[in-house]
């Protein structure tokens, strides 16, 4: 019998082989799938125990931190955010239940001190308790609070100001905003708020027609492409046809012979709408990626919470070779969808002599000793233009807040550069469909001369005109954080 | 053989150690500070263990010097991750720890002629049917997740599937040790196929009939599985003969697919085993979080007292049954995959073990006790950890001296005091210089 038993220990070893298989498999070799599952809530409940980094202003304002619940096994970490709704965008939220949205989602592997697998498995070693490291943020607390209390005064819109230099996200300001604090109370009643859309960030999830703004992007094709100079004059009858549509100035006016910058400061539009033609769908596509359209923008905030701009055919991005009505898509009309993000983004390229850096929130991750972990270092996205270029439009931009359209955006002693812009949106669903509603904006920056910011503001639902409500908003935060330099 | 039991003293100490070091880093993490308890706790536990080997010592000198400080040990491991889990739970696991070693005494005390089971086997195989019985008799029969495994009379309930094992491992032993004869020779080949003789074949119909039976009327697969599973082994070991083994499996087989087709409850137990994601809330829950925690455990573990049982802040379960049938799941989850395969290895050990003193043993109902014994404890330990990591259906049966459960404990001592009778008479005559001479007259 001897030999069986021992046929049967092997038997034995084999079954006991299977089990530490599964568990291996269980374990370690499928468990980053195990972990993805919907149904696993482990994760969440695990991340909730790790001490989730602080948010912080530029000046050190605390955005978001967190706090301890409960001991021992039930020791849990909830989010706060002590200035509720000022910064619900872009920040988002961190609870549980909810995930994470925004900028909280987008750095949370910082925020809650994940690091490489190795040092995971050195720290299981060690015992070492994970900790999550702080975020200081470009955002300029003062600057954010003007910009979000001016458009809770007009009315649902956005502001956008970055720093040319570095791409420096310093407000990114959403009207409708919520206070994080009531997302675990009030989750659905905020995502069923069809009327206000607070959990939207009109900032750069907001696609809205550009209007007038648009027209520096056609001019800096123009002028790149050699097209034009600021010297040529197109003639700018009070209207054209273009494919078989109407294209008219504003009162019809016929402006006769006229170069940019009478063109660009009274927004001429039958004669951006022949420079459209004339530069080509090809140079003006181009023109548009360079500033980054039909990209996702290169910011700090999750993909897919960060919408594309471009010409839109229902869902669809139409590309160079898609048919499009040019002359109307070189005004800021046809199907053009933007952001007040892409637009700040245009604005920060020609301010920063055609260079476009990528627009960032983040700062820098500083440990819980203090030490900063990492430093954000300034990146180009694109040469936008040359900087001649940017220098002619600039001149043309200066026109338009000194003489022209945007005349409300000027600031006492300062040189601003800008544009306006105003796109008619009768029947929009959204403002309740009234017939006189616009999409208001101004984009421009300060000083002219010597760039220190760059802003894109845009207002929903508005009868009236960009330089009527885009352009004091524009003045007053652009004065707010010049005067905190 | 004084240095049997010299070598089982020097190993129950590293486990005493292993135990206060245990305890220490339950302590360390819920209380954050290191009381002087986990010591007295180590000290109570070691002083437990030099009790029982010193009646070792006296009773059975001879006996296997490994297999007390593994279960020991096992105990110890057990010990530290339910008082992990809640501390009343422990001091009751201790409580039954010591009654299982007075039950343990007891045996080794009552039973030094073993042989005498013998006499009683009919007696002991219907005890252990009625046994078996008993969680299905009205007033007294409990249903737990559907299976009915539990007796409760009065204050006492009690797992009678756990004392039954060792009935029925008894049983078969001394069946098959009288009929393996006949088994062997009687067997026909037909159509290539070698079958047991018809009149000897009843009594193992009988057997095979008894687990279906088990599987309809206490619907636990996990328990029908582990019997049966038994039963081939000794069959196997008795005759020789694998187309036995083949015969009874596919017998099995057969049987338990008619009875999942048409049993619902153990219909629903194959379901979530097959597809667990289908009801990932309710039926399909316990699997699934079982299978989650060793997912964040990983190759180290969390550390004790680390892993989540409860939602934090809340009182909904994460790891259901986590001291009983997912304890292997906790551990995983705390101790990793290499903790894992440590206690999965000590459990090999034992086995190692067992099967040595059936080697040892030579009288074919030692051997076939001793074989089936160990072959029932590690098919118990295959089936819970098999359950809770997906390889069969999960069951309600105990992980042998880790789980929670005075029943199993308690049984699992008497299973080793039958081993280690076994053993102390195998050794003892091994080692007699009458054996001895034989040894070396062979071997010239």
């Amino acid at each position: 019998m001897n030999r069986q038993i021992v046929k049967l220990f092997a038997f034995i070893v084999v079954l006991f082989g299977v089990l530490v298989g599964f568990t291996s498999y269980w374990s370690v070799f499928d468990a980053e799938a195990l972990k993805d599952k919907r149904v696993n809530k482990r994760p969440l409940f695990e991340a909730q125990q790790v001490r989730r980094g602080r948010i912080l202003a530029a000046e050190g304002t605390v955005i978001a931190k967190s706090v301890a619940k409960g001991r021992g096994a039930n020791l849990r970490y909830v989010r706060r955010y002590p200035e509720g709704a000022l910064f619900g965008h872009p920040i988002g939220y961190s609870f549980m239940q909810y995930g994470n949205a925004e900028f909280e989602r987008y750095h949370n592997a910082e925020l809650t001190g994940e690091e490489s697998e190795f040092s995971t498995i050195l720290e299981q070693l060690t015992g070492h308790k994970r900790e999550g490291d702080d975020i200081v943020t470009n955002i300029d607390t003062t600057a954010q609070r003007v910009a979000l209390s001016e458009l809770e005064a007009v009315g649902f819109g956005a502001v956008v100001a970055i720093e040319p230099g570095t791409g420096a996200v310093k407000v990114m300001a959403s009207n409708r905003s919520y206070d994080p604090n009531r997302i675990p109370d009030e989750f659905t009643k905020l995502r069923n708020n069809d009327l206000e859309t607070p959990l939207l960030d009109r900032a750069s999830q907001g696609l809205y027609p550009p209007g007038s703004t648009f027209k520096v992007v056609t001019a800096a094709a123009g002028l790149e492409s050699g097209k034009i100079t600021p010297e040529t004059t197109i003639n700018a009858p009070g209207m054209i046809i273009d494919e078989g549509h109407e294209l008219r100035n504003d009162f019809t006016k016929d402006w006769g012979d006229i170069s940019l910058d009478t063109a660009l400061t009274n927004s001429v539009n039958t004669w951006f709408g022949q420079l459209g033609q004339k530069v080509g769908q090809d140079q003006l596509f181009e023109t548009m990626e360079k500033f980054g359209f039909n990209a996702t923008p290169p910011i700090d905030l999750p993909e897919g919470e960060v919408y594309t701009s471009g010409v839109y055919y229902e869902e669809h991005l139409l590309h160079r070779n898609d048919p499009v009505d040019l002359a109307r898509v070189a005004i800021g009309q046809e199907r053009l969808q933007v952001t007040p993000l892409q637009i700040a983004m245009v604005a920060a390229a020609v301010a920063n002599k055609g260079k476009l850096m990528k627009p960032q929130i983040w700062n820098r991750v500083v440990d819980r000793d203090g030490r900063t972990v990492k430093h954000l270092e300034p990146s180009e996205y694109s040469q936008a233009v040359s900087a001649k270029t940017a220098a002619e439009l600039t001149t043309a931009m200066e026109g338009v807040v000194r003489e022209g359209t945007g005349t409300n955006a000027a600031i006492p002693g300062v040189t601003v550069a800008g544009k306006t812009g105003t796109a008619e949106t009768p029947g929009n669903e959204s403002c309740g469909g009234g017939e006189e509603e616009n999409q208001a904006w101004f984009m421009g920056f300060a000083p002219a001369e010597e760039p220190k910011i760059a802003i894109a503001v845009s207002i929903e639902c508005t009868p009236q005109f960009g330089n009527d409500v885009a352009a004091p908003i524009f003045a007053r935060v652009a004065e707010t954080i010049l005067n905190g330099e | 053989m004084r240095s049997a039991r010299n070598r089982e003293l020097v190993a129950l100490v590293p486990v005493a150690l292993l135990l206060t070091a245990g305890f220490a880093a339950v302590f360390a993490q819920e209380k954050a500070q290191l009381g002087n308890l986990s010591l007295i706790y180590g000290a109570y536990f070691l002083a437990v263990c030099l009790a029982t080997h010193l009646f070792l010592r006296i009773r059975l000198p001879n006996a296997d010097p490994y297999l007390f400080p593994l279960m020991a040990l096992l105990t110890a491991f057990g010990l530290v991750m339910i008082y992990r889990i809640d501390e009343t739970l422990a001091r009751d696991q201790a409580n039954w720890f010591v009654l299982g070693l007075i039950l343990f005494a007891l045996t080794i005390q009552l039973l030094r002629d073993y042989e005498v089971l013998e006499r009683y086997r009919y007696t002991i195989a219907a005890g252990s049917i009625l046994l078996l019985l008993a969680p299905r008799l009205p007033g007294i029969g409990q249903q737990v997740n559907g299976a009915y495994l539990g007796v409760k009379i009065g204050p006492i309930a009690f797992q009678p599937a756990e004392f039954a094992k060792i009935g029925i491992v008894i049983f078969l032993a001394s069946y098959l040790r009288e009929h393996r004869e006949v088994l062997i020779v009687g067997a026909r080949r037909v159509l290539g196929v070698t079958l047991p003789p018809l009149k000897h074949f009843g009594p193992m119909l009988v057997v095979w009939g008894a687990s279906m039976f088990m599987l309809v009327f206490i619907r636990d697969l996990g328990s029908s599985l582990m019997f049966f599973a038994a039963f081939l082994a000794l069959l196997y070991v008795a005759t020789g003969r694998f187309s036995f083994v083949v015969i009874g499996m596919a017998m099995f087989l057969l049987g338990a697919w008619f009875i999942v087709e048409t049993v619902p409850h153990v219909h629903d137990r194959v379901e979530i085993w097959l597809h667990p994601y289908n009801d990932p809330l309710d039926k399909g829950y316990q699997i699934l979080q079982s299978i989650f925690a060793q997912a964040d455990g990983g190759l180290f573990g969390k550390g004790f007292g680390q892993g989540l049982i409860t939602a934090p802040g809340t009182n909904s379960v994460l790891l259901p049954a986590a001291q009983t049938d997912t304890i292997y799941s906790l551990i995983v989850n705390e101790l990793g995959l290499f903790g894992a395969s440590g206690l999965i290895v000590t459990y090999l050990l034992i086995t190692a073990r067992g099967f040595k003193v059936a080697l040892l043993a030579d009288d074919g109902f030692s051997k076939l006790l001793a074989t089936g014994l160990t072959a029932v404890f590690a098919i118990q330990a295959f089936v819970i950890i098999g359950g809770v990591t997906r390889v069969i259906p999960l069951t309600g049966v105990t992980l042998p001296f880790v789980s929670y459960g005075g029943s199993s404990i308690v049984a699992n001592f008497v299973l080793l005091a039958l081993l280690l009778l076994v053993s102390d008479r195998a050794r003892r005559e091994a080692a007699s210089p009458a054996r001895r001479e034989l040894a070396l007259g062979g071997a010239r």
